[in-house]
This record gives C-alpha cells, structure tokens and sequence, in this order.
C-alpha cells in the first residue's frame, strides 16, 4: 500500500542506501560492517547510547525558536548597558550578507594556498586593517578571543626578554590575568601587579600589559608607561578595545611594542560570549616570537600575486614542543566579519561610530551624575563605560531594572563600592539612555 | 591598449588600492544626544588610514574574493584527521536567531535560561557519547580543550601530593599540538614508537610509563585512522603506573555509537565540534573544543559549566576549577550549531554517521591498494592513509599528487603526516559524500598514478587552472610582506 508518510530511516546529511553500503561491503571483501570494527574491545563494542531520536528539519526550528524565547534580549525589547568585554554595535548588512558565503564559511585551513586564495588574500586585508588600526608594522590572522590573546602577548614579552615576571596594571579586566594566569602557570612566570600611576617597576619585568580603555572605560597613559617599560628593558603590551581607535591615538605612535584587542566590536555578534577573535600586532622586529598563523604575499610559478601561510616554522605542526604557541584551528572567519566591517565603514565611518560612542556614553553619564543617590566616577577621560556609584547594591537595582525590561550595568562591588560599570554604544538612543536614567531614580525614589 | 580575457587578467588590487577618497559604504547615524566635551586634542587620532570604498564594491570584492576558496560547498574534500562533512545550513541559520546571537555573555542567568539549557544538554550529550560524564564547553579549540585536558590532569595530580608527575607521553604518530600543549602545561615530553602494524609499542609504553608519568596522550582513531586494538592493555598499564589517559577526540568521527572513550579507560578527551558535530571550519576557525572527563576530575574542569539547580539553569564554577582559559563561556554560537547536529541525527543517526564514514574510507582503500601502498595494510576507521613512495620511485611525490588532484576539483589529502610514513597522503571522506563522488576520486587517484608514465609534467607543474599557480613559499618566508602599503 502507498504511504504518504516519511518512513524511510535514511537521513538527508548521509547519501549512501543500504543497496550502495551493500555494495561497498562487498568490494571490501566482508560482510558486515562488524567485520571491520574488530579491533574495538568485543565487550564495548555498541554500547546503549541514551539520546533521544533525530528531529526533523521543522522539528528543530521549533525547539530552537523555544529555546531562544526563554532568553531577554534586544529582540524581545529589552535594553542592555552591558559592556565589560563584550560589546552591542549595530552590525551592517554586507557583513551579514558575505557571512552567507559557503565558500567562506566551510573551507578549511589554507594549507592548499592555490585552493584557498580567497581565504588569505581576506587574511592578509585583515592584518594590513589592524597594522593600520593599531598603527603597528606587523599583525598575525587572529588569535582566539582579546584574553588569550593578551595573556599570548604576556608570554611572548617573555620569551622576547627572557624574563620570567609580567606585570600587569591594576586597573585591567581580571578576565585579562586569570586567562594569563591559566597560560602560564606551568611555566614558571609570575604575574606581578602594578598601579597605573606607579613611578617606578621592578627592573626584572617582562612587560608592563596595559588596558586602555580600562576595565573602568579610563583611558590609561599608555606614553608614559611605555617609557616606563622602557626604560627597564620591559616591552609595552597594551590591550586596547578597537572602536575605540577611531579616536584615540593609535598605541603605535607611542612605541608600544606589542598591542591585542577583543575584536568582537568591529560586526561581530555578542553570541553569550563567542565565538570571537583576538588581535594580535607587534613590532617587525618581534615578527619570529609571534604566536599564531600569519598570511604573507609572494609570486607563483607565473610571476603572479599570490597569498601563502608564512613563518610557519614557528608554529606547532613544525615545532611541535618547541613552538611560540598551541593554537591551531584559530579565528579565521570571524576575522573575515572584522574585515568586512572596516571595509563597510571605512575611514569615515570607524571614527563616527567611536564618535557617537563617546557622545553617548558622556550624555549617560552626565544625566546619571545628576540624579540623587548616584554619582558617576570615573574622572578624566573614557570611552565607552563609566562606574556608577549606586545608592544601595547594584544587584539590587538590577534586580529593579529587569523588572522594566532594562538589563542594568555590570555589579563591581567587588571592584569598586556600591559600583555599576555602565556602557553606552551607538546602539542606544538618546530615549533608550533616558528611559534607563529615569528607571534608576524610581528605584532610588522608592528606597 | 588591448584588454584582455583569462585567468591572468584578474582584478588582484586589494581594498586599498580601490579606495577613492570621499566615496562610502556606510552612513552612520547623525547624534541625537547634546554635543559633549572631547577629550584633549593630545589624546585625540588625527588620521586613520582605511578603504574608502562604495556598498558594490564591498560586496563584489569579498563575493568574488570566496570564489577563489575550494570548500565543502563547492568541493569533495578528503582532508585526512579535518573531518571535512556536509555543514548543515539549518545550524547557521538557527545560531543566528534573535535571543541567541544578541545577547550579552555577562547577562543575569535568570535571563539567559534558554542559552543555559542548550549548554547543559549539549554537556550532557558530549557525555552520554563519550561516557565521560564531566563536561565544560569552554575550550575554544581543540587545542585549547587538550590544553585545558591537561591542566586537569595536573590538578589532579597535585591535589594528591602527586606533583613528581611531570612527564607526558605522546605517541610519534601525534598531531603537534599534543606536545605543544603538553610543553606548555609545564610537561616534558616523552615520545613512544609506533611498531610495524601501526600500533602503540606496548613494550616500549610498557618501560616508559613510571612515577612520573603525569598523562598519556593517544589519538584514538590514530592519525593512521586505526584503532588501537591494545586500548585496554594501554590503559591498564598507565592507570597502574599511576598516571592518566587523555584521548584526543579529533577522530571521534568514528566512534559514534560503536564505542565510548570512558569504557576503555580513557579519563579525559576533547572533541572539536567543527569536525565530528559538523560546525564549519570557516577557512581555519572559529572552532570549539568542550573536555570530557570522568566523574572524579569533574572538580577541576575549567569555568563556566552550566548545572540545572533547583532556582533554574545557572553557570557554575566547579569546585577546584582550573579556572578561565579564555574570556567568557566559549564558543556558544558554536555550541549551538553541534547542539542541532546531534539533535537532527538522533541515536541512530550518530551511528550512521561512523559506520558510513568506516565504509566509505574502507571503500576507497580497497579501491587503491593495487595502485598506491598503505601506511598499514589493514581495515581503517574512517580515515586511510596512503604512502606514495611507489610514486616518488617514478619521480612524483605526495605533493604533487596532491596539486594535480586540485585540478580536477578535489581538494588535497593531509600531506607528509603522520610524520612516520614516508610519503603520506591521508585520506578521510566522511559519511557525507555520495559513491559516485568516492567512485570519481578514485578513477582520478588512479589516472594521477597513470599520468606519471604517459604525461609526468603535467603533474608536477599542477595546478594549472586555479587563480595561482604553485607560490614561491621560500621567498614569502625569507622576505615577509604581511600588509598593504602605499610605498608598492
């Protein structure tokens, strides 16, 4: 009898029928696939696998379109001023539409350079962007996220001056130490912390790793600390959030000599933290202690432009035990995102959209510091985020905030008393940033 | 002057060099906020040097850029250990919801339940297929899921007073990053010998293992796509010299189903989702790489693991936790693609994914055996690997077997690895290609073999129809040009 209804058992990623299997078997010369899994314990051979049966197509979109109903965010009309780390940039649709490239998007690594030009000439676009962002000579092609990327940049000060202590400044993320802590605490190097304002650094430190913007959105003197470096044969490493460059002067024109960034900013969705890329550049003389895989251009058999993995010997699929670092499958494609979003905004627009940042994070601020019960802390210059200091505990207020859909600023209290680390991006209007200063002074009104 | 047609006439100018000043790809937003005060002019960036460029030109130059890219989309790829299968562009599509791609990784749990409850069935599942039932998510590669695998073993170790341990084991048929994790989780390396059939050298383990043996290492499937059939000997011997088995699970492709790393004694794995659970590998990431390990080393996987608790789902740090390896929770938008793998496959599916992998790579094997030698005449998992050194005799070795296979439309095999096979072309074709393309492989496998009699140049000059021709690589390495500059 005819059956309208699917009952067939064959799945659509796998082609092969049972005739075809059959097939294969038998130009194998067994019969059965058991024939060929005899070297597996007999014992452990076919275990029970307690997992529930595949779902249709439809099916997973449902549980899918559930699973992310159960989640607050800017698409069911909440409004975040989270920052930290992660940041909400509007994302332009050519990064979208090139993210849609299947030629892109499941190539594998370019160790085939003649099949692969599309994925290194995009990689090589991607190092001259953040050569020019950083205003350093030399980038790699990414690095997983900004922490490890930082803590990579710590280890290579290391190697580069062969010492054995890095220090870094204490008014950085401690995501930014705890990653560095877990690179390299089997390798004998010490983390030793010092005060951004700190006049003299103990004459045995690899480097000095700087975040500017800091954890607290301050914009750190990263002249004079490089000088300070300097001056005791310490590198610079200065951790840096990329939107930020389009205004503030590059960590290049003060001699710094080794620069990461979260690359997230620039097109890259916040995704609950991944996947993300980290960015990594450095002086040219550093180029052979670099961590991670590096695009160069060189001429084919022809006399042709062409695109090549380079400087491979220092990676650990030549290396192996002695290589500058681990990574291997990297980051390429979210660079691809970071490459597209320069290009889409371009000169122009990367300063206007650190520019509308700016203004926006200052008229925040400006209105929070005006409200009874809170007062804004940070002094000076910053970009981005500012601390709050709140009327009572910041999870307290949250906790009120969540109520009117509004999902409030980082709870420091640990950090900093009663603190709420607060970031504004373009994203927010000037509505959405009143709606959030008038929540905050119900709450303190109702205290 | 003329215009001309062909593969040399391809427009190579880069962004840069199509940058007209004035021209834009973007408007920004005019402020709707009161003008505040810039900071000093000392701080401020007076030029940034990026393309100027129109919306067309962003889209085309990147459009046809991913024309010159081979991939699983437009190519067969039998990239050996890469585990090169169909990508699903439900994943995609279904990563990229609203309420998943936007919301912030710092947000309150409360407000993230749906993203924590895909995380903790994912742990689960990665579990139940591995029975290694502790699992964290956040390694964003395989090797930082080794390297993190590594620092447990470590904690471990130390939380017994056990800190002489301070010796890894790695099999000379490893991938690199296992010694390269290994050196920098603090561990000397010790190389095992593979013997003639391609296993393990038990003897040699045998003496090597001792009271400072921090962890083995073994890839299971090996890189020579076997399995070991002394895994259970292996185990016994390291667990009664007191050290641990970690198996790097960048062969699970095979497993699935048939059997589970726990059962045989390993204590700890990764897996790298963008091979076995079918997340795309981007042109070289991003990728995730979750460990699994046995109930006992749970209290020190790295942070975060997500739990179900009475309040809901929450993020947890374990006990003893090795701490963070990296910003934030991981890959998650990767998590969410193998999520929907597993759930699309189901329990019989998972099973059909390795049994099809088995015998498509068994097919091709038998199918070229005549032609080609095998690094171990025996049935493989899913991977084989060949050795041309029959090849090279004639005048032609793997790396020009390999580029003429680009001719034809077939991404190359994993070349000159393992490094103990002379020679070595590995092979992995994965259960999503159909027979007929495994069939169009091996006609072309055995016409390159034919080619080095009747027509040996067109093998070592291939490939002759891509956008570039074989790269001067020694030049690239000895004089590094790494970015655009206006001096050129």
């Amino acid at each position: 009898m005819a059956s309208y209804l699917n009952t067939s058992a064959n799945h659509p990623y796998i082609p092969s029928t049972d005739s075809e299997r059959a097939e294969m078997l038998g130009v194998i010369g067994v019969d059965s696939l058991d024939d060929l899994l005899g070297d597996i314990p007999l014992e452990h051979r076919h275990p029970a696998l307690n997992l529930a049966h595949g779902l249709s197509e439809q099916e997973l979109s449902t549980l899918f379109g559930s699973i992310a109903a159960q989640n607050a965010s800017p698409s069911n009309r909440y409004l975040s001023f989270l920052g930290a780390g992660a940041y909400q940039h509007y994302i332009p649709s050519t990064v979208r539409s090139i993210l849609q490239r299947g030629e892109f998007v499941t190539a594998y690594t370019p160790y085939q350079p003649e099949a692969a030009q599309g994925t290194l000439q995009v990689g090589f676009e991607f190092q001259t962007v953040i050569c020019q962002l950083t205003g350093m000579e030399v980038a790699n092609a990414g690095m997983y996220d900004g922490p490890t990327a930082f803590a990579e940049a710590c280890l290579m000060a290391a190697r580069v001056t062969r010492r054995t202590k890095v220090g870094v400044l204490t008014s950085a993320d401690r995501r930014l130490s705890e990653t560095f802590f877990a690179y390299s605490k089997h390798q004998g190097i010490q983390l030793v912390e010092i005060a951004p304002d700190a006049n003299d650094i103990p004459d045995d430190i690899a480097c000095i790793g700087i975040q500017s913007p800091n954890f607290f959105g301050g914009i750190e003197d990263v002249e004079r600390l490089t000088k300070l470096a300097h001056e005791n044969g310490a590198l610079s490493v200065v951790h840096v959030n990329p939107t930020s460059l389009g205004m503030f002067k590059a960590p290049g024109e003060y001699d710094v000599d080794i620069v990461t960034a979260e690359g997230q900013p620039f097109g890259v969705p916040m995704a609950f933290g991944g996947p993300y890329v980290g960015l990594f550049a450095c002086k040219k003389a550093h180029i052979r202690q670099m961590p991670g895989r590096i695009i160069g251009r060189t001429t084919d058999t022809n006399g042709r432009t062409g695109y090549a993995l380079t400087l491979q010997t220092r990676e650990q699929h030549i290396r192996r035990e002695r290589a500058t670092s681990n990574i291997c499958t990297s980051t390429q494609l979210i660079g691809l995102m970071v490459t597209v979003y320069a290009a889409t905004l371009g000169k122009q627009g990367i300063k206007e959209v650190a520019g509308l940042c700016y203004q926006k994070a200052h008229y925040a601020a400006s209105k929070i510091d005006k409200l009874d019960g809170y007062s804004v802390k940070s002094n000076g210059t910053f970009f981005h985020e500012f601390v709050v200091k709140c009327p009572t505990s910041p999870a307290s207020i949250n906790s009120a905030l969540l109520d009117q859909k509004i999902i409030g600023g980082l709870d420091i209290s640990d950090r900093s008393d009663n603190g709420m680390l607060v970031c504004v991006t373009e994203t927010s209007s000037k509505d959405d940033i009143d709606r959030f200063v008038s929540a905050l002074s119900q709450i303190v009104a109702a205290l | 002057m003329t215009i001309t047609t062909g593969a040399n006439e391809i427009d190579r100018r880069l962004l840069m060099d199509r940058s007209m000043a004035g021209r834009k790809a973007f408007t920004v937003p005019i402020s709707d906020v009161p003008d505040q005060d810039l900071p000093n002019d000392e701080l401020l960036r007076d030029d940034l040097e990026l393309p100027e460029v129109s919306q067309l030109e962003v889209i085309r130059y990147f459009s046809v850029l991913s024309q010159r890219n081979f991939s699983i989309d437009t190519n067969f790829y039998p990239l050996g250990s890469c585990t090169m299968k169909y990508n699903p562009k439900i994943n995609d599509e279904l990563a990229s919801l609203p309420g998943l791609a936007d919301i912030h990784p710092l947000q309150p749990d409360e407000t993230v339940q749906g993203a924590l409850r895909l995380l903790k069935d994912l742990q689960d599942c990665l579990g139940e297929i591995t029975a290694l039932p502790g699992v964290s998510l956040a390694p964003l590669a395989g090797a930082q899921g080794e390297y993190a695998g590594l620092l447990v073993a470590r904690a471990y170790h130390d939380s017994r007073g056990d800190s002489a341990r301070t010796v890894a084991i790695v099999p000379d048929s490893a991938h690199g990053t296992n010694p390269a994790s290994a050196a920098m989780a603090g561990l000397d390396v010790v190389t095992v010998r593979s013997n003639e059939h391609g296993n393990i050298d038990v003897q040699n383990l045998r003496e090597l293992a001792n009271e400072n043996t921090a962890v083995f290492m073994l890839t299971i499937p090996s890189t020579l796509g076997l399995f070991e059939p002394n895994i259970l000997e292996i185990t016994k011997i390291i667990h009664d010299a007191g050290g641990l088995v970690y198996a790097d699970g960048a062969n699970l492709n095979a497993l699935l189903g048939l059997v589970k790393l726990g059962d045989l004694g390993v204590d700890i794995c990764h897996s790298n989702l963008h091979k076995t659970f079918s997340t795309p590998h981007g042109g070289g990431g991003p990728g995730s790489g979750p460990v699994m390990v046995a109930e006992e080393l749970s209290e020190f996987l790295p942070k975060p693991v997500a739990e179900l608790t009475d309040d809901g789902y929450v993020l947890a740090t374990p006990k003893n936790s090795i701490g963070s390896i990296n910003g934030f929770h991981g890959s998650f938008s990767i998590a969410a693609r193998a999520y929907a793998y597993i759930k699309a496959l189901g329990i019989e599916g998972l099973q059909s994914v390795s049994e099809n992998a088995i015998i498509g790579a068994n097919y091709i094997q038998a199918k070229l055996k005549d032609k080609y030698n095998l690094a171990a005449d025996r049935y493989c998992m899913h991977e084989t690997v060949l050795s041309a050194t029959r090849q090279k005799k004639r005048g032609v070795g793997g790396l020009d077997i390999a580029k003429r296979l680009l001719d034809f439309g077939i991404h190359a095999p994993t070349m000159y690895f393992p490094l103990i096979v002379d020679e070595a072309l590995m092979i992995e074709p994965t259960e999503s290609e159909s027979k007929e393309t495994l069939d169009h492989f091996i006609a072309v496998m055995r016409q390159i073999d034919d080619e080095i009699d009747s027509s040996p140049e067109l093998i070592h000059e291939a490939p002759h129809d891509l956008p570039v021709t074989r790269l001067d690589e020694a030049t690239a390495a000895r004089k590094p040009i790494l970015r655009w500059s206006a001096d050129e």
